[in-house]
């Protein structure tokens, strides 16, 4: 069984008459020891996601729907005392800009002492000393100093460095990584990626990597899921979406990213519009004003997920692209634009 | 550290000297003067001459600025036109007082305000939000001395609960070792006094403390609220510590950031004199003393009073940099 299963989970915002459904009916499964992608543009629901299965979303004016078992367990319906003690131990999280995710009034070694004190029992010397150590282990020099050091004396890779070592403090069984790259400069990236890949590596911990970025998906994700207005487009495994995307959404993903070989003064091919909630799910597909293989018959109602090409490959599309996209500058030497065979319409 | 300490205060030279130059134009432009504060309206001209030429008053301006120069550097403030008292004298024998009612106010205030301002941000929205809200609104809306009025109707001549004015009841009298009358009991032993002095200081000090409180209220509330939207109490939160923890730590500790600014201030404009409270209680601080002032001419007291309230008010606002500075990290000077 999956360690995590999310099933139909759905998250409303506002009351009656306004409300908004920021994640409608996603699911998706994480394996002890995998990293899964959720993908997708700003709104599409995917921080939503991770702070519902945090327990992180305000009671009030919040609904939630469907599943979501935890090694069995459902984490929605979790009392807040329950979920205190499972956050920091069996499941943490990561956050996107790790200046603002740190206390500025509080030293470093403090943030990271008092998720052990909570979750381990550790105490004074102790704590300090398996502060120390978490922080060398994430590759922050000199740790006994920077145990003593508040946040804004620290570097912006440093930082995220400290909040991984707080996420990973009490080695949880699922990290979730909210676009935890995006505030930090390319190198940084590099090797903050490096580093939860290889944490994860070592540890067998689940990632659920959130993220827009399809280069660090690429690099690191075992299984994709693409989000778009909250509900889940495409899942694949990361080979497979890169080689044949099918969804025209996550096609026209593939295919915006610059290329380093292509002809001079070729122009950019961006996806038309942007996100928004004019066409409901329930009309049709979210995702048709914007898309260049839409027919009428998009808008009969919610497309269902569908595996045209090959099993496990789900795409929630009544006109799947078929054409592949050339991906060679994509740093995944494994995954080549092949003709997909058999399939090309 | 200690070189924002001697900046600040190098800066207090050239503040208090542009002060004086302001208030000697200000009290030069006053209609009027001591001379017919002292001998009424109905004085002769020649007898005004007299007293005028008595207090060298009959000099140019910049004759009378260049005078009180010269006493200054020799720490010499003057002597008050209506009591014949050193001006200093004066000043150390009354400000006890208004410290006492000022510190008694802020502390009613910081500690009301804060428990409520957080509470009401906590539950926004529910009833005890609204009433803090709307009472509190309504409270900076009502005069002081209304107000005083009021509590003294009910609590003093009415249900006779309270003295109504004064520092301590005739016949009490604690061993003065710091001028402030409840701590002078409590040092001395005299637990009477402390006890009389409190009682006298409770209408005087709630009066007071009604401003400050309303200010404190509302800024911990704001303050609260927005720390709560905060991405670091989101990661506490995702961290599973106890409530208490998340609350104490990393809400409280940056929301009373900006609170402890404005409690500075206002301790600042409390001790600069609570003018209509102490009248209204007879409470015999330097605010009734430079209101009296005032009325009388009284130049060299109000010279020496502003001066010193001035550096009264830019140590209190020293010192609550300092505090921040070791409660702000990110402030803290290298």
């Amino acid at each position: 069984m999956a360690l995590l299963s999310v099933d139909e989970l759905t998250v409303t915002f506002g009351g009656r008459g306004r409300a908004s459904k920021a994640v409608d009916g996603v699911s998706f499964d994480v394996d002890q020891g995998q990293v899964v992608g959720l993908v997708g543009e700003s709104g599409c629901g995917k921080s939503v996601t991770s702070l519902a299965l945090m327990g992180l979303l305000p009671s009030k004016g919040v609904e939630l729907g469907g599943r979501a078992d935890f090694d069995g367990t459902n984490l929605l319906t979790m009392s807040q005392r329950e979920l205190r003690d499972m956050r920091g131990s069996q499941l943490a999280m990561i956050f996107q800009d790790p200046l603002s995710s740190l206390n500025p009034v509080v030293p470093i070694g403090v943030q990271v002492t008092e998720i052990l004190q909570r979750h381990r029992g550790l105490k004074g010397e102790a704590a300090r000393k398996e502060a120390a150590h978490l922080l060398d282990r994430v590759g922050i020099p000199d740790p006994t100093r920077r145990l003593k050091e508040y946040p804004h004396q620290l570097s912006g890779g440093m930082r995220q460095r400290a909040l991984i070592a707080m996420a990973v403090a009490c080695a949880p069984r699922l990290l979730i990584a909210d676009e935890p790259t995006t505030a930090l400069d390319v190198t940084i990236q590099a090797q903050i990626l490096e580093l939860l890949k290889e944490l994860v590596d070592e540890e067998g911990t689940a990632l659920l990597m959130i993220t827009h970025d399809l280069g660090v998906v690429a690099g690191l994700c075992d299984q994709v899921n693409v989000l778009y207005a909250g509900k889940v487009v495409e899942s694949a495994d990361r080979h497979e979406l890169f080689a044949h995307p099918m969804h025209p959404y996550a096609h026209g993903l593939l295919e915006s990213i610059p290329r380093l070989d292509a002809p001079r003064g070729e122009p950019l091919k961006p996806i038309r519009g942007s996100i928004n909630d004019r066409i409901a799910w329930a009309d049709g597909c979210a995702f048709a004003p914007r898309c260049d293989y839409y027919t009428m018959e998009c808008l009969t109602g919610t497309p269902a997920l569908t595996e045209p090409a090959a099993a496990g490959h789900q795409v929630r599309c009544v006109n799947p692209v078929r054409e592949p996209v050339e991906i060679a500058t994509l740093d995944t030497p494994d995954v080549t634009a092949t003709a997909h065979g058999g399939t090309s319409a | 550290m200690l070189r924002l300490v001697i900046r600040r205060l190098l800066q207090l030279i050239p503040t208090l000297l542009g002060l004086s130059v302001l208030l000697f134009l200000w009290l030069n432009r006053l209609p009027g003067g001591p001379a017919s504060a002292i001998l009424g309206e109905r004085a002769t001209e020649e007898k005004k001459a007299a007293i005028n030429k008595l207090l060298g008053l009959d000099q140019p301006v910049y004759v009378q600025y260049w005078r009180f120069l010269k006493r200054m550097v020799q720490g010499d403030l003057g002597t008050s036109i209506q009591t014949g008292q050193p001006v200093w004298d004066e000043f150390t024998l009354r400000f006890p007082a208004t410290v006492e009612l000022s510190l008694m106010a802020i502390l009613i205030a910081i500690v009301v305000g804060i428990p409520l301002g957080y509470l009401a941000a906590r539950r926004r929205g529910g009833w005890l939000d609204i009433t803090a809200v709307s009472v509190s609104l309504v409270g900076i809306c009502i005069p002081v001395f209304f107000l005083a009025l009021i509590l003294k109707g009910i609590f003093a001549v009415k249900l006779g609960l309270l003295p109504s004015y004064g520092r301590l009841e005739t016949g009490i009298n604690a061993t003065e070792v710091t001028g402030l009358a409840m701590l002078d009991g409590l040092l001395t032993g005299e637990f009477d006094a402390t006890w009389d002095a409190f009682r006298h200081l409770i209408l005087p000090s709630v009066t007071l403390a009604s401003i400050p409180l309303v200010v404190i209220v509302r800024m911990t509330r704001a303050s609260v609220l927005e720390v709560l939207g905060e991405d670091y109490v989101r990661t506490a939160e995702s961290k599973g510590l106890e409530a208490r923890v998340v609350r104490g730590r990393h809400v409280l500790r940056n929301a009373l950031l900006p609170v402890v600014t404005a409690v500075g201030l206002l301790t600042g404009a409390l001790l600069s004199g609570a003018v209509l409270t102490e009248s209204v209680f007879s409470f015999e601080g330097i605010g009734k003393f430079l209101y009296d002032a005032i009325g009388g001419r009284d130049y060299p007291v109000l010279v020496g009073f502003i001066m010193l309230i001035t550096i009264v008010f830019v140590l209190i606002n020293l010192l609550v940099d300092l505090a921040y500075s070791i409660i702000d990290p990110r402030v803290r000077v290298n």
